[in-house]
Parts: C-alpha cells; sequence; structure tokens
C-alpha cells in the first residue's frame, strides 16, 4: 500500500504542462482517485507525475453559442451540482452523481475518468448518449475527437502520447428533451455492473430521437444504435431493448456473468427509457 | 458536617451518551500508528503469491544493500521459536507447527517468508519488493469438501487426508427420534467464509529495554494480558517484565483476539536489534494475513412429527479450517454444536465436526464465532419444515419453544438455558409487521407477479465466556475500584473494550453504586501495566463479566465505605445514599469526599479496618448467559433482476437488563449489518489455487451507510439470573439473528416456485435465475 519512488512537478501553466509531457515519460495526476490506488498496490509505478492541480483555467464550465464547455480538471462533484450543467446539461449532472462516494467526487475529475476509460465507468455512458466532443491538446497539435471515437477499448482512449485533455463540449439540451441515467453498481466498489445513459426527444406522439448510451457491460462504453433506430422508427420499447449489447463481447466476474450482465442492461435500459419519456415532454 | 445531600439521579438504563466519543469524533485519539517511539524502525513483510509451493531459496542481499535498511530475518532465523499459539483443545486434534516465518514450504497466499526492517516504512516496502524469492508451485486446495476427498492434494504434507479432527456430540438418542418421526427433512446448507474488516487493520510496535530485559508491546489486540501470557512463555521473557498496552483498538469483531506471527515477529526484532519497531498491516494484508470467519458446510436432518413437534436434529459440520490452527480455530464450530437446537425443545441431538486443513488463511471467532452458523442452520431448517408441512413458520416456532417456567431450561447439548420467554419478541416482531395482513398483502401481490418475502428467525445465543472450565483463555473477568483521596474514583477492568463502549457503561454502574456524579468517574483498560490481569473483550462478555466484577467490587467499597462513614458519624449503623453516608437515627450525614478524605488521611480507622479504599475482584460466572429474540424481514424481491430491497427490518432483542439503550443499539445496528452483509453481499473466495479473488474492498462488499435499511429494534427485558446485573450481552445478536430472517424472507418470496433453500450471499443473479428456471436452483 506504499507506492514506489517517485518525482512529483506541479507546473502552472498549461504550456508548461505540456511541454513537460511532450516526451510521454511523465504521467498526468488530476483527481489521483484512479491513479493512485494503482500507485499504492503498485500496479502503477510511474517514474514522474505531473500533477494539473495548479494549471489555470482548467476546470471552467461555460456555455457558449450553444455549447457547453467543461474543463478537464472540473471535478465530479462541479458537475452534478453547477446550476449551468444541471439546468442545461442535467444527464451530465445526473451520471456525476452516481460515481463513488463525496470524497470521490470532489478530488476526482473528469477529464481523469475520461482519460482512465474505465470500463465500468460512469461518464462514458453520458457522454455517448449525449454526442460530447473531447479536445485534446499536445505541445504540437489541438484537435477535437467526438465521445465515440474517443473510448477505444479498456482503458485505452485515443489520446497521443503527449496529449492532455482539456475540455469535453457537450451540446446544451433543449428544454423539451428527456433523460435518464440507470445504474446497477457493484456493492463492493460502487462501479457500474451496466450504466445506460438515455435521452428522448419527442414531436407528435413519436420520438423524434433516442440516444442510448452503456457502460459495463463490454470493454468499452458504446452507443446502442440499432436501439436508438428502432425507437426512432416507431418500434416497441421492448423490441429496441431487446438488440441493447447484441453482439457485444459482454464482461463476466464473480458478481455478475456475461448473460447476466447483458440481461440487465436490457432490463436497464428499458427502465432508463421509461423515466426519459416520461420527462421528455 | 451535611445533614442534607441531594441524591443524583440514576444513570443505568438510561442513554448516556458514549464518554468515549469526543476523542474519536475530533481524531486526537491513539490508535497504534499514532504511536511514535524515539529511534523506531519499521517493519514490512515479504509474503507469499502462492497458496502452496516449496521455498527453492530466497535472497535478501538486493534487498539488504538498499539505503536505510537495517535488517532483513528469514525463516531460518526463527526455526527454533515456538509455534504461534492455539489454545483450543480437542482429542486427536492435528497441530501444525506454526512458525511465524515460513521455512521450506507455503501453506496460504500472503505467508510470511522474511521481514524487512528499514528506517522508514517506505524504504521498508521498496526493500520487500527486493527480496527475491524462489517458489516451485504446488498443487493447493481451497474447498473444504474438495481437501476431504480422496486424492486431493496435501495442505501438509504428513496428514494425506487434511483432516486436523473430528468431533461427535450426542444427547438423548437420535436414533429413536429419526424412528419415531413422521417427517424428515433434510438440507445442505453453507455458512460462507467471510473477512471481520475492523475499520483498523492490525499493529504491532516493540520496544525492548535491553538494560531491563523488558519488552513493552502495544498492539491492536481484544485481550492483551492473553497476548502477554502467550508472548512472555513464547519467548521466556518473566511476565512483569513484559507489558502490553492496547491502545485505542478501532474494532475486532473476533479478528483482534488472536495472537498473529506478527505479535511474535516485531518481539523477536526489537530483541535482535534493540530498536523499538513499527509493523502496520495493510489493508491487502488485512485480508490475506488476519483470521477469516464462518467458512461451514453443513448437513441437517430434522425429525418431526406431523403435528409440528420437533424430535431430533443431526448436523454434520465441515469447518474450513485453512491452513493453520489460530488462537481458537478447532473450538469454533464446536460452538456450533452447543447452539444446535436454537430455541427449540429437541430432546435428541446428534453432530459431527469434520476439521478440514485448506490452502487458505485459518478461520477463527468472527462476531458470532459458531453461533450464527448455528442459527442460520436451525432457522433455515425450521423454514423447510414448515414447508414440509404446510405450517405456518411462525406457529410451528411457538409450538417448540419452551415455556418461561421451564428455565432454566437443559438442553439436548448439556447447557442450561438461564432464563428466557422466546414467544414474547416473535410475537411482538410479528404484531409490529401486521403479520397476517402481510400475508394477505403477499396472496393478492402472487397474482400480479409481485414477490414479497416475509421473513423471520427467532435466535438464541450463548453469551459471557464464560465459565472458565468451558472458555480455553479462562473465563472469569476483573475490576479494581480506587476512590482517591479526593473522592474521585477510578475503575480498572480486565475487560478490553474496543468500541463497545463499557468506559461508559462501566462508570454508570459505579455512579449508582456509589451515588456519585459521573464525571468524577474514570474508566482505564488495555494496559497490563496499569490493570490487575483480565481476560478480554469478545464472546459478548465484557458487561456481563466484567460488569459483575465491577458490580462486586464496589459491594465491598461499599461496605468499607460505611465502616468509615459511621465512624465519622459516630454512629453504629449507617447507610449509604445518594453520594453520602447518613445516621439513620440522627439524620446526620458525611459526603463521600469527607470519607474519602478521612480513609487516606487515616487519623481515626474504625475498628479492624486498614486505610484507604481499593477494592479488587476477580468473578467466576456460575454459567453462560442465554440471549435471544426475533428479527422480522420483509423484502421484495425485483423479478426481472434479482434484486432485493429490505421493505422493513424488525428487530426484538432480548439482552436482559439494559444498562444503555443507545449502546445496545448501536451494537443491534452494527451486528445487523454484519449480517446482512454475510447474507446478501460478503464472500471471501479462494479459487482452486488458493488465490483470494475478493482481496481487495473494491470486490469484497462490506455494506455501506446507504446499503443499510432502516433497522426497527426494540427490545423485551428477561433478567439473567447469572449474574447480579441481570445482563445478558448484545454484541453479536444482531449478527446471529439477521442473516437467516433475511434469507427465510427471501425464500419465502420464492415459496411459491417451490424454492425451499438458498445459499448466502443472495447475489442479484443467483436470484434471477431461480426466477428465470422457474424455481429450480
Ligand atoms: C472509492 C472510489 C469509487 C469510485 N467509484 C466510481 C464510480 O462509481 N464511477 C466512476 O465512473 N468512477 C469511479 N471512481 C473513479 C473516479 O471517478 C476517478 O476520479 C476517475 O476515474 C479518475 O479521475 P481523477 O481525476 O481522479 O484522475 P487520476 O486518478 O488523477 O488520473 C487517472 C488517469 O488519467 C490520466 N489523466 C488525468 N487527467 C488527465 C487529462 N486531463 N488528460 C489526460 N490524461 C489525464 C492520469 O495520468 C491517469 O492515467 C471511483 C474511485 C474511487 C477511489
Amino acid at each position: 500500500m506504499i507506492p514506489r519512488e517517485f518525482d512529483y512537478e506541479a507546473p502552472t501553466s498549461l504550456q508548461e504542462t505540456l511541454q513537460l509531457i511532450a516526451s510521454g515519460e511523465r504521467k498526468l495526476l488530476a483527481g489521483g482517485m484512479s491513479l493512485i490506488p494503482m500507485m499504492k498496490l503498485r500496479l502503477a509505478t510511474p517514474d514522474s507525475l505531473v500533477d494539473l492541480g495548479r494549471v489555470p483555467g482548467l476546470n471552467h464550465i461555460v456555455e457558449s453559442s450553444g455549447t457547453l464547455q467543461i474543463g478537464a480538471t472540473a471535478t465530479h462533484h462541479d458537475i452534478e451540482t453547477f446550476p449551468l450543467i444541471r439546468g442545461r446539461c442535467p444527464l451530465l449532472a445526473e451520471a456525476a452523481s452516481h460515481i463513488g462516494d463525496v470524497q470521490v467526487r470532489n478530488r476526482g475529475t473528469i477529464g481523469g475518468s475520461i482519460a482512465h476509460a474505465d470500463p465500468a465507468a460512469d461518464y462514458p455512458a453520458a457522454l455517448l448518449a449525449l454526442e460530447a466532443q473531447i479536445r485534446l491538446v499536445s505541445a504540437s497539435s489541438d484537435r477535437i475527437v467526438p465521445a465515440v471515437e474517443f473510448f477505444l477499448d479498456a482503458f485505452t482512449t485515443a489520446l497521443e502520447p503527449g496529449e492532455i485533455v482539456v475540455e469535453v463540449l457537450v451540446p446544451a439540451e433543449p428544454g423539451a428533451e428527456g433523460y435518464s441515467y440507470e445504474k446497477a453498481p457493484h456493492p463492493a466498489s460502487g462501479f457500474a455492473i451496466v450504466g445506460v445513459a438515455a435521452r428522448i426527444q419527442r414531436s407528435g406522439g413519436k420520438i423524434s430521437l433516442a440516444r442510448i448510451g452503456v457502460t459495463g457491460l463490454g470493454a468499452r462504453a458504446f452507443r446502442a444504435m440499432e436501439a436508438e433506430r428502432l425507437l426512432e422508427s416507431g418500434s416497441s420499447l421492448d423490441q429496441a431493448v431487446a438488440t441493447v449489447g447484441e453482439g457485444e463481447d459482454a464482461n463476466s466476474d464473480l458478481y455478475a456473468s456475461a448473460e447476466y450482465r447483458k440481461h440487465l442492461a436490457r432490463v436497464r435500459a428499458k427502465r432508463a427509457l421509461e423515466v426519459a419519456l416520461r420527462r421528455a415532454s | 458536617m451535611a445533614t442534607t445531600t441531594v441524591k443524583p439521579e440514576t444513570l443505568v438504563g438510561k442513554k448516556v451518551r458514549r464518554r468515549e466519543d469526543p476523542r474519536l469524533i475530533t481524531g486526537t485519539a491513539t490508535y497504534l500508528d499514532d504511536i511514535k517511539l524515539p529511534g523506531m524502525y519499521h517493519a514490512c513483510v515479504v509474503r507469499s503469491p502462492y497458496g502452496a509451493a516449496r521455498i527453492k531459496s530466497v535472497n535478501i542481499k538486493p534487498a539488504l544493500e538498499l539505503p536505510g535498511v537495517a535488517a532483513i530475518f528469514t525463516g531460518d532465523d526463527v526455526k527454533d521459536l515456538p509455534s504461534v499459539p492455539c489454545v483450543a483443545q480437542l482429542p486427536g486434534l492435528r497441530m501444525p507447527h506454526h512458525h511465524m516465518l515460513a521455512q521450506d514450504r507455503v501453506y496460504f497466499v500472503g505467508h510470511p517468508i522474511a521481514v524487512v526492517v528499514a528506517r522508514d516504512r517506505y524504504l521498508a516496502a521498496d526493500a520487500a519488493d527486493a527480496v527475491e524469492v524462489e517458489y516451485e508451485e504446488l498443487p493447493a486446495v481451497a474447498d473444504p469438501e474438495k481437501a476431504l476427498a480422496p486424492g486431493s492434494p496435501a495442505v501438509h504434507p504428513q496428514w494425506p487426508d487434511n483432516t486436523a479432527f473430528t468431533f461427535h456430540q450426542e444427547g438423548g438418542h437420535i436414533e429413536e427420534a429419526f424412528r419415531e418421526a413422521d417427517v424428515i427433512v433434510k438440507q445442505r446448507i453453507t455458512s460462507q467464509r467471510l473477512i471481520p474488516m475492523a475499520m483498523e487493520t492490525r499493529g504491532v510496535v516493540a520496544d525492548w529495554h535491553a538494560a531491563e530485559k523488558s519488552l513493552t508491546l502495544y498492539s491492536s489486540s481484544q485481550a492483551p494480558h492473553l497476548l502477554r501470557s502467550l508472548l512472555a512463555g513464547i519467548f521466556g521473557i518473566p511476565e512483569n517484565r513484559l507489558r502490553v498496552v492496547a491502545p485505542e483498538v478501532g474494532g475486532g469483531f473476533g479478528s483482534k483476539i488472536d495472537i498473529y506471527a506478527e505479535d511474535m515477529l516485531m518481539t523477536f526484532v526489537t530483541q535482535r536489534l534493540n530498536k523499538p519497531v513499527k509493523w502496520v498491516e495493510s489493508r491487502r494484508e488485512n485480508f490475506l494475513g488476519t483470521i477469516h470467519g464462518r467458512g461451514h458446510v453443513d448437513y441437517y436432518e430434522l425429525a418431526a412429527k406431523r403435528d409440528g413437534t420437533m424430535l431430533g436434529l443431526k448436523l454434520k459440520i465441515i469447518q474450513d479450517l485453512g491452513a493453520y490452527l489460530q488462537l481458537l480455530t478447532p473450538a469454533i464450530p464446536t460452538l456450533s454444536v452447543l447452539m444446535m437446537p436454537g430455541l427449540y425443545k429437541f430432546k435428541h441431538i446428534s453432530a459431527d465436526v469434520i476439521g478440514a486443513f485448506t490452502n487458505c488463511f485459518p478461520t477463527d471467532a468472527y462476531r458470532g464465532a459458531g453461533r450464527p452458523e448455528a442459527t442460520h442452520g436451525i432457522e433455515r431448517m425450521v423454514d423447510i419444515l414448515a414447508a414440509e408441512l404446510k405450517m405456518d413458520p411462525a406457529e410451528l416456532r411457538l409450538k417448540n419453544f419452551p415455556a418461561p417456567e421451564e428455565f432454566p431450561f437443559p438442553t439436548a447439548t448439556g447447557l442450561a438455558y438461564d432464563s428466557g420467554n422466546y414467544a414474547l419478541p416473535l410475537k411482538t416482531a410479528l404484531a409490529e409487521v401486521e403479520y397476517d395482513k402481510l400475508r394477505e398483502e403477499q396472496k393478492q401481490g402472487r397474482q400480479t407477479g409481485k414477490l414479497l418475502g416475509i421473513g423471520m428467525s427467532a435466535y438464541g445465543e450463548i453469551c459471557a465466556f464464560g465459565p472458565s472450565p468451558a472458555t480455553p483463555t479462562g473465563g472469569w473477568e476483573s475490576a479494581t475500584v480506587k476512590i482517591e483521596p479526593s473522592g474521585k474514583v477510578t475503575i480498572l477492568t480486565g475487560a478490553s473494550p474496543h468500541g463497545q463502549g463499557e468506559e461508559t457503561t462501566f462508570a454508570q454502574i459505579a455512579a449508582d453504586e456509589l451515588g456519585v456524579n459521573i464525571d468524577d468517574i474514570v474508566v482505564y483498560h488495555g494496559d497490563t501495566q496499569l490493570v490487575q490481569y483480565g481476560i478480554g473483550t469478545f464472546g459478548s462478555r465484557g458487561t456481563a463479566i466484567g460488569g459483575a466484577a465491577l458490580y462486586y467490587a464496589l459491594q465491598e467499597l461499599k461496605e468499607k465505605i460505611k465502616k468509615f462513614g459511621a465512624t465519622l458519624l459516630e454512629a453504629n449503623q449507617v447507610s449509604l445514599s445518594g453520594g453520602a453516608c447518613i445516621d439513620e437515627k440522627s439524620g446526620k450525614s458525611v459526603s463521600f469526599a469527607e470519607i474519602a478524605a478521612a480513609a487516606y488521611r487515616a487519623l481515626k480507622l474504625p475498628p479492624n479496618t486498614q486505610p484507604g479504599l481499593v477494592a479488587t475482584h476477580f468473578w467466576e460466572p456460575p454459567n453462560f448467559t442465554f440471549p435471544f429474540g426475533a428479527h422480522v424481514v420483509i423484502t421484495e424481491v425485483d423479478r426481472e433482476t434479482g434484486e432485493i430491497a429490505i421493505r422493513r427490518y424488525v428487530a426484538v432483542d432480548d439482552c436482559g437488563k439494559i444498562i444503555n439503550p443507545l449502546l445496545v443499539a448501536g451494537q443491534v445496528h452494527g451486528g445487523v449489518a454484519q449480517g446482512l452483509g454475510q447474507a446478501l453481499w460478503e464472500q471471501a473466495v479462494y479459487d482452486d489455487n488458493g488465490q483470494l479473488l475478493t482481496g481487495e474492498l473494491t470486490d469484497y462488499a462490506v455494506p455501506r451507510a446507504h446499503m443499510m435499511p432502516w433497522i426497527e429494534a426494540s427490545h423485551t427485558v428477561t433478567p439473567s439470573p447469572v449474574n447480579p446485573l441481570g445482563v445478558k450481552g448484545v454484541g453479536e445478536a444482531g449478527t446471529i439473528g439477521c442473516s437467516p430472517a433475511v434469507v427465510n424472507s427471501v425464500v419465502d418470496a420464492l415459496s411459491h416456485l417451490g424454492v425451499r433453500h438458498l445459499d448466502m450471499p443472495l447475489t442479484p443473479e443467483k436470484i434471477w435465475r431461480i426466477v428465470q428456471a422457474g424455481g429450480q436452483a
């Protein structure tokens, strides 16, 4: 429970940070809620840490022309409680409220969570359903990647060496939208056995838009596109959710087998959609 | 002299706030890891990653060369020292020598191989990583039933059948019962391996004073005197030169009664280095190297009459012992045998216990220690019998309880239940939930697919360990009461509370007996240099035995106080009340403080009386106590997901007289949390290679606050005749009553699908599969 010896640097500007990590050898430290436990178990043994905590201008939460810009070091607690997010992107606030406990939400950051890309993390489901984008910056580049292209595999993202997540861009929700995040937490870790984020827009009694993000089921979070399509073309909820996770290689552990997880994903998807439908005016 | 005094209100039975809390809440209590001695070294233990392996070589050289490393010791250095002790005795018990560091083999994951001592704990951890151990992995066995099967790998090569002992007990004529029976129900019931998970892990600071040849050992222990006696014997240190201190102890649940390899190792290291040395267990080590609990596979057979009269009970227990025998390991399943009849009037019992070695850490006493297993078994069997007879489970229970006038009630296992009114808590709990209405709701609900469960347990437990002949550690307890010259009162108890709150309850008892203000009383414990010899805190014994010892010490003192009072008042006879001695004839009185001053100033001594006001009492109880109660749990099962929601949890416990209802509620709540943990979430799972798959808190599901239902706790009060306080003990009640009530409730919810039994933990997937299969497990 004691990490290996490591160096520690706390740069005070983004420029400096990018230079420090340019070589790809140093590891970023944000809230430390995933990295430090791994270091204490000596599963991660970085030689050098670069702390993002003192870099200014990385934890903003603002809206600009219909898009919410959420800085990488905004904490889960910020996202859960900020009026702007609760008002303009309640799905993300709801997902954040399901993460860990108060202490974890006070320290952990959205940038750290998505960079870590735990297959059972909560944000990815919401970000996929929200069709969010992620801005990645390095000393020599600045690019925007859609969430679907960001989460590649368990603990694997589109981040290149020397790159850092600087912000998450989420389209602000039109008021009439319905949403819900349904999570079945593991009783020990609190992470999602499965978590389903749903968004629904209705027009004239029909579902005009459906977005479903699923986490915990497989190696990476994914969008249940077939179910979305079925819903948008008038199929029943049952028909739609029956396709959730089809073809996915489901995780399996002591607590929940692949078969049960898949079943649970469908039940939870249905419940998330039911709530979202109720909320959509 | 004052002529009037105000009698303070009595405190026993009142919700007095815990006096230990301010230091705990403000973070100023001193736990083991807070102890820092000048020049102290830090130790880290190198542990086996294998469940079974031959050690081919241990190379400490690269580690020794690292900066700050003072010494490294391996198995060879300690090979001549005695075994880690087990004090339980059974006929024919096979006791492997449990070296504090592995010799040529390792027997479980986490087995200590070497101890690295360095200037700080970081260097120690780095150096421990640098110790090179070469292993040859051997086949392991982690499941007790597999261990007993022919051809299984031998945990200890000298005992290929992996059998540590067999134990048989009989009462009445079991075959007769089964001949007379109209119905016989049988079931295999498991109580899974659990990890006690005290909030504070273990730790030791050992400090050898070479010049005095004396040792001070701080250890997060529930039984410091026992630790002192055993260490003294192992290391040949005179007991009067060995001081053991249990500082603030952050929970034990039985896991800190034991003497561990690390207590011995640190004693060894400090003697070798002449420096104080500290070892603090990491959470990972706590999973791997602190005792586990339960680990039963039980086979039950119950014989009954068609009218529900229970006749006989047969039980075969396969106890997963682990690789070694810790302090009480083999004794725990024998407690299950003692309590196998539960609260029912069985005339005939027969029990067999087989203790199986496995490549796992040893099991030992964990909250309830043998009684949760027994209660879970009998309470499940009663429900199974009720289903077989198509009888209401409450009615079946009520039919088989002894009546209040049958106490002391002799059991077929040779016990005498002290006092009881077993029907009362059950009836109270059922009335509380409106049982009949619920059954109606259940019936209605089933038509629409709703799964509502109504489950109950009527539990009894054996507490206050215990008469010394039945308790391997000795079963009495001690108390000293000192009235200081100023009239302040100091209590020294041989019990060793670690969360139970006796600093409060013992002060309540003394305040009432002496008639003094509770703020004038301080209770000390846990330091063998300060406190007279004692046994410790476990088995719900603290108040029932330690409190009784205190009561008798107080009576002795009261007599002496009255003698001094009579002398001061120049009266023949005085009474002691309201903190003063009163001459009934003249109405004159003399205060407690004045008497204390006079007893130490010693100007005028009563006849045949020496100065001072100190009394010590050692009390040997004549019997155990037998608390009881009923828990009723209403569950709703989500048929789509298998998830279980607890709608109501009603606990009606009878722990005899209640000294402090706040503390009793705390014990019930904590106990229920651990019982629920077993029923729904917790399990220590070793794979076939002896790897602990649930070795982190991310995998091992301890209930957290948000997972707890609201507990509606109330009490009936049946005083115990065993001790003068009338108390029975409540430390383990919640755990014992809980798991069968929860499982009975969930089985009840699914009973119309044909479900008769479910093994714990009741994970959603398990339930979902059963519902899917229409009840077929
Ligand atoms: C007890 C507990 C319970 C938890 N429960 C949940 C849960 O229920 N659901 C859930 O989703 N999560 C849970 N978590 C994880 C938590 O959300 C973490 O906060 C999160 O995964 C990591 O964020 P962090 O800021 O703490 O990152 P850190 O731990 O500091 O870093 C994580 C990784 O991301 C990298 N990194 C950090 N910031 C950036 C950046 N801006 N750009 C690029 N790389 C970066 C680091 O180098 C590191 O590799 C839990 C954690 C704990 C300790």
